[in-house]
Order: C-alpha cells, then sequence, then structure tokens
C-alpha cells in the first residue's frame, strides 16, 4: 500500500474511461457500422480507439506510483494533451457525432490535466527562475484546458457554428482576415483610445493638482468624482456621436470623460498619501510647494495614479468600442462587431473580441511593467 | 455642522457652477443653429430674444439643464407607468435585469471566492485568468452573448442579466478573495488552538471578517451591473430599458430625451449604490460593529 498514492483525480479518470469502454464505440458512424459488417461505411478512431484508452489508463496508472512529482507532472501533462489531441484530431469530419464515451474520456483527460496542475502548484522549486515559470505554466494550461474543452464539446456536440464557433475556426479566421482587424485597431485603438487616454487622464491629474492646492475645490470635487464613478457614463456616448460625428473623434471624446474621474479621483487620494513625517522633513529643509509637490508627494502618488492608468487602459477600450455601436465610418472595432452579429458572421465578431482581449491585455501589461519601473521602491514591487 | 462646512457648501457650489456652465455652453453651442433658422426665417432677434430661443429648441444640440429638467419630471411623473415612453417603466425594465445579473454575480462571485481561498489549485490556476480578465473590454461580448441566447431561444430578461453577471462578479470575486484571507495569522493561530474544524473557521472567522469587504465591492459590483444591463440593451434594438431610450434618442436627434435617459440611468445608479451602502451598515451594526 506504501508504494501507491491514489488522487481522487486519477481514480474518477481510471472509472470514467471503464465505463467509456463499457459503452462502446467513441462516435456514433462506427454503431452504424457494427451493425452492418459488409458495409464499407467510414468511422473515425480506428486506430486511435485503443490507444486512447491506453493513455488514459496507463497515464492514471502511473501517477498513483510514488515517483518524483516533477516526473508526475510531466507524464501527466503530456498523456492528458495527447488523449485530448487524439479525441479532437479524431472527431474531424464527424462533428457532431461523438456519443457519450468521447465526453467521459474527455473529462477523464480533463481531470488528468487537473492532477498535473495540482501537482505543479504543490511544487516549492528554490531557484527563482523556476518559480517564475511556475507562475506562468499553471495559469497556461488551465486556459489551454478551456480551450481544449471549448473545441472538443463544440465539435463534438456539434454545436450549430452560428452559436459557438470553435477556437481553430476563430483562430484561421483571425489569421485570414489581418488587414480588416488591423484597419479597426488602427481606427479605434491608434485614433480613439490613445489620443482619448492620455488626454483624459492628463486632465484628471492636472485637475486633481489643481484640486489638492484649493481646499475648497477639492473638498466640492471629490464627493462628486467618487458619485460620477457609480454612474453609467457610456451613455454620453450617443451625444457625443451627435456633437462630433461619427469619425474618431467622438470615441476620443467618450474616452476622455470615461477616463477623466478615475484619475482626478485616484491622484488627489494619492497626493495625501505622503506621511507628515516626510512633509515636515521637507519643511524643515526649508522647501516650498513646488520641490515638495515634485520630490516628495508626486512620487508618493505614483502607486495611486499607477492604479488609474491601469483601470483607465480598460474604460477606454470599452468607451471606444461601445461608442461606436451608435454610430461610426465602416471601419473600426465596435462596427465590425454591430455589423458581423447582425449577418451572422460570429467567427469574425470572436476574432474581432479575442483581438480587443489581446490589446486590452497588452495595453494593461505595457502600463504595468512602466509602473513597475518607475515605483522600483514600493514594497509590492520590491517584495515581489 | 462640520459636515456642512466642510462638504455641502463646496458640493453645492461646485454643482451651481456647473450648472450655470451648462446654460453658458447651451447658449454658444446652440447659436449656430438659431442663427440659420433666424436666416431662413428673415427674421433677425437680438441678444435677448436669441439667448431665449437658445434655449427652448425642440432638438438642441445641447438641451438647457430646466429642458431635460421639464422632460424628465413630465416622463417621470405624468406618465402613466406602463406607458413605454415613461421613464419609470423604462427604468424598471433596466432596473429588473441589473437587478438579477447583481444577484448571480454577486453569488457566483462569492463561490469562485471560496473556491479560491480553499483549494490550492485553483489559487494558482484560475486567480491569475480572473486578474487578466479585467482588461479585457468584456462590454464587447455583449452583443454576442445576446445574439447566442437568442439563437436557442432565450432573450428578454435573461440575456442582459447574463452580461451584468459577467461585469459584476469580478469586483466580488476579487473583494472576497481578499476578505477571506483578512483574518490574521493570530487569528486563525487562535481558532487552531481551539480545535477548530475548517468548516467552523470559514463560518466564524472567515466569513465575519469578509463582510466589509463584501460590500465594498458590492457597491462597485452594483454599479458595473447597471453598465452592463445599459449596454445589452443597445446592440439588440430592444423595445425597452434606458439603454433602448439612449439608442431611440440618437436615431431620431431627440437630444432632450437622450439627456433624460441619462439623468434617469444615474439615479437610478445613485440608488442602488446608496441601497447597498445602507444594507452594508445595517449588516455591519448587526453584527455589532462599532463605529470606527
Amino acid at each position: 500500500m506504501n508504494r501507491l498514492k491514489p488522487s481522487w483525480q486519477a481514480v474518477l479518470a481510471i472509472t470514467l474511461c471503464l465505463i467509456a469502454v463499457a459503452l462502446g464505440p467513441i462516435a456514433a458512424p462506427k454503431v452504424d457500422a457494427l451493425a452492418q459488417p459488409s458495409g464499407t461505411l467510414i468511422y473515425p478512431y480506428v486506430a486511435t480507439n485503443w490507444l486512447i484508452f491506453g493513455v488514459l489508463l496507463l497515464v492514471a496508472l502511473i501517477t498513483m506510483a510514488r515517483i518524483p512529482s516533477v516526473v508526475e507532472a510531466v507524464v501527466l501533462f503530456i498523456g492528458a494533451h495527447l488523449v485530448a489531441w487524439l479525441l479532437i484530431g479524431g472527431i474531424a469530419g464527424f462533428e457532431g457525432l461523438a456519443r457519450a464515451p468521447y465526453f467521459l474520456l474527455l473529462t477523464g483527460a480533463w481531470l488528468l490535466g487537473w492532477r498535473c496542475v495540482a501537482v505543479l502548484s504543490s511544487l516549492r522549486p528554490f531557484a527563482k527562475w523556476a518559480r517564475t515559470a511556475l507562475r506562468l505554466i499553471i495559469p497556461a494550461i488551465f486556459g489551454a484546458w478551456i480551450l481544449i474543452i471549448w473545441e472538443a464539446v463544440t465539435r463534438g456536440a456539434g454545436i450549430p457554428f452560428i452559436l459557438l464557433p470553435p477556437p481553430s475556426a476563430i483562430g484561421a479566421r483571425i489569421a485570414g482576415s489581418l488587414p480588416v482587424l488591423g484597419a479597426d485597431i488602427r481606427q479605434t485603438i491608434f485614433k480613439a483610445v490613445i489620443f482619448g487616454y492620455v488626454v483624459g487622464s492628463g486632465a484628471g491629474f492636472i485637475t486633481a493638482v489643481l484640486a489638492d492646492r484649493v481646499p475648497f475645490l477639492r473638498r466640492g470635487l471629490l464627493p462628486i468624482g467618487n458619485m460620477v464613478s457609480a454612474l453609467p457614463i457610456i451613455g454620453v456616448a450617443p451625444i457625443m456621436v451627435m456633437w462630433f460625428g461619427f469619425d474618431w473623434q467622438s470615441k476620443a471624446a467618450v474616452v476622455i470623460i470615461m477616463t477623466f474621474f478615475p484619475m482626478l479621483v485616484n491622484t488627489v487620494a494619492g497626493l495625501a498619501a505622503s506621511g507628515h513625517m516626510e512633509r515636515d522633513l521637507m519643511r524643515t529643509y526649508a522647501s516650498g510647494y513646488w520641490p515638495t509637490l515634485l520630490k516628495l508627494r508626486l512620487p508618493a502618488a505614483a502607486p495611486f495614479i499607477f492604479n488609474a492608468l491601469k483601470i483607465n487602459s480598460t474604460l477606454a477600450l470599452i468607451g471606444a468600442i461601445v461608442a461606436e455601436f451608435f454610430g461610426t465610418p465602416v471601419v473600426g472595432m465596435g462596427f465590425r462587431i454591430s455589423t458581423e452579429v447582425g449577418r451572422m458572421n460570429i467567427d469574425m465578431v470572436w476574432a474581432e473580441i479575442a483581438v480587443a482581449a489581446l490589446a486590452g491585455s497588452v495595453f494593461y501589461g505595457v502600463v504595468a511593467l512602466v509602473e513597475r519601473a518607475v515605483t522600483f521602491w514600493h514594497p509590492s514591487v520590491r517584495g515581489g | 455642522m462640520d459636515t456642512f462646512r466642510d462638504k455641502l457648501i463646496p458640493v453645492t457650489s461646485i454643482l451651481a457652477g456647473v450648472v450655470v456652465l451648462w446654460y453658458v455652453f447651451a447658449v454658444i453651442l446652440n447659436t449656430p443653429f438659431q442663427r440659420d433658422l433666424d436666416r431662413r426665417a428673415n427674421e433677425t432677434s437680438t441678444f435677448s430674444e436669441l439667448i431665449g430661443k437658445t434655449l427652448s429648441q425642440p432638438k438642441p444640440t445641447l438641451p438647457a439643464p430646466h429642458q431635460v429638467a421639464v422632460n424628465f419630471f413630465e416622463n417621470t411623473f405624468l406618465r402613466p407607468i406602463t406607458s413605454n415612453r415613461s421613464l419609470v417603466y423604462n427604468a424598471w425594465v433596466t432596473l429588473s435585469s441589473t437587478l438579477l445579473g447583481f444577484a448571480f454575480g454577486t453569488a457566483l462571485g462569492i463561490i469562485i471566492a471560496v473556491g479560491i481561498v480553499h483549494v490550492a489549485t485553483l489559487d494558482r490556476s484560475l486567480m491569475p485568468w480572473i486578474i487578466a480578465s479585467q482588461t479585457i473590454p468584456i462590454l464587447a461580448v455583449a452583443p454576442m452573448i445576446i445574439v447566442v441566447l437568442g439563437a436557442i431561444g432565450i432573450s428578454g430578461l435573461i440575456p442582459k442579466a447574463m452580461i451584468s453577471t459577467y461585469l459584476s462578479f469580478f469586483p466580488v470575486t476579487v473583494g472576497m478573495v481578499k476578505g477571506l484571507r483578512s483574518p490574521e495569522i493570530m487569528h486563525l493561530d487562535l481558532m487552531h488552538t481551539y480545535n477548530a474544524s475548517r468548516a467552523q473557521t470559514f463560518w466564524k472567522l472567515r466569513v465575519p471578517a469578509s463582510v466589509p469587504f463584501l460590500f465594498t465591492s458590492m457597491k462597485v459590483a452594483v454599479a458595473a451591473s447597471l453598465v452592463g444591463a445599459i449596454v445589452g440593451e443597445l446592440p439588440t434594438g430592444a423595445v425597452a430599458g434606458i439603454g433602448a431610450k439612449l439608442l431611440a434618442g440618437a436615431y431620431y436627434s431627440q437630444s432632450i430625451d437622450i439627456w433624460s435617459a441619462l439623468v434617469a440611468g444615474s439615479v437610478v445608479a445613485a440608488l442602488l449604490v446608496m441601497v447597498v451602502g445602507i444594507a452594508g451598515r445595517l449588516v455591519d451594526r448587526a453584527m455589532g460593529g462599532r463605529p470606527a
């Protein structure tokens, strides 16, 4: 008993695998083929049927043995993805004809993937690079499995293309319509978002410094700013489109309004963040308002300002895309999404969403990197 | 008395300044169109007549505050609630999907947070995605969800509520993970010395500690939920709701209608945040919290 360490994932995977064997063929055509032996029906999983069962069972059994965690993780990683690959590869050409064993095997593979993540997250390597790698690999496997299950289920169950295209089709669509996507990105992001983001955040920052200088203004603006952050500001989009026309200027205006208040509130809070002790020290150095602002209070406010910049990076994209729902020239991400939905080109919509997600993450990532470089002294950066 | 001097006076004076500026801009922005009208009618109006006219156009570029107020009052109090022009009716349509989505989102957020706090695998694999998902312009998915669900025959309240759910569960998850982890080592050790089980530690220490975090994040979530419901009404050609009202106003250039729909949305948002805040204070008091 000492040599075995059964995990519930492995046990459950083996059980599912055995049920799948008992239930018979993985896909429906094989049932027909077996029913009429003389016929020449083509059916999937001719060569790989037993390979799938074999790999799944073998990997599940191996993980129960007492082997080093790293080896176990590698075996699980290869096994789980091999099974998924064989399953998805085999169903090609027979979409929508999968039977219950297909989904049982998929669940089994997913359980092995889960076990792999569990093993990986229990690892506590000493080397710093290994810890960093683990921090990236674990969520990556999780994300990959979302895509795998999405692909396998949409194709296995034959979900209509219009409802939910498989990720591979979306990927093909992205690769096939790069010029269109590029033009949309240029219109929405490089014209509307960047301009609005810079102007809106800049205006919020300047207003905050002004409000900090005039206490009356601060007491009046801060509650209003907090209030406004709860309001559906996105609703000004139609008004801006009316005022500034269909081109990118109206979208930039929406972005300016949306990014102004988070920046204002956060910067005002940040300017109050420097401690009394430090401010007193600056006073003993006989430094005036401006040196204190530049050398003490703005650096102390930097984490708050970057927080606002991060919030704004998402808000800016949302503002620009939603504003395009109200009317645009025939280019732009929001325009593309709303028209392709109308034309039932759902894969194009998903492609646009994927690109928007990627652009949003890159935007956020750039701000976060700049933050790390600028606020290198902050405990949250030093500690991590 | 202090709140009166420190808060009320500055806030009201700044709001008054905004209203004055609004009037000034209403005159400035509406003047070109009014001059155009006058020229066509072969009229020459004096300066004061011009100002009067710019503030009473039927479809102004920027409606004056009193026009919006009159429109808002008419559509809120004077129309029968069942009329589809009534703002109360439209606000209710939006509010119902907001509340449904908010309830789902809060429940989902709490469940995910509990999972993340208790299962190490979820913490390391799911948490990065939750944080990353905040960088994604989720609202872009809104038309998608509505069309997809509409194609399988689900329409009306549920798709909009799903967008609200999607938007509102992130803040709750992040806030609750922080809240459930907020008990200090000392308190956890104390529970350990009492030989408390995991469930007991959870119910008697972690949950009470997380309540303030829950209500703070619920305030953010309810505002996000309302935005989700409004945007969810945009691309579908929904017949009712604040978002539909905005879209209809944009199509027919009824600028006063747009503004009063915006005001209605803001009132709903302020009420929702206020209700959550009051609920938070009541729960805090019922749990024996002392005013800090």
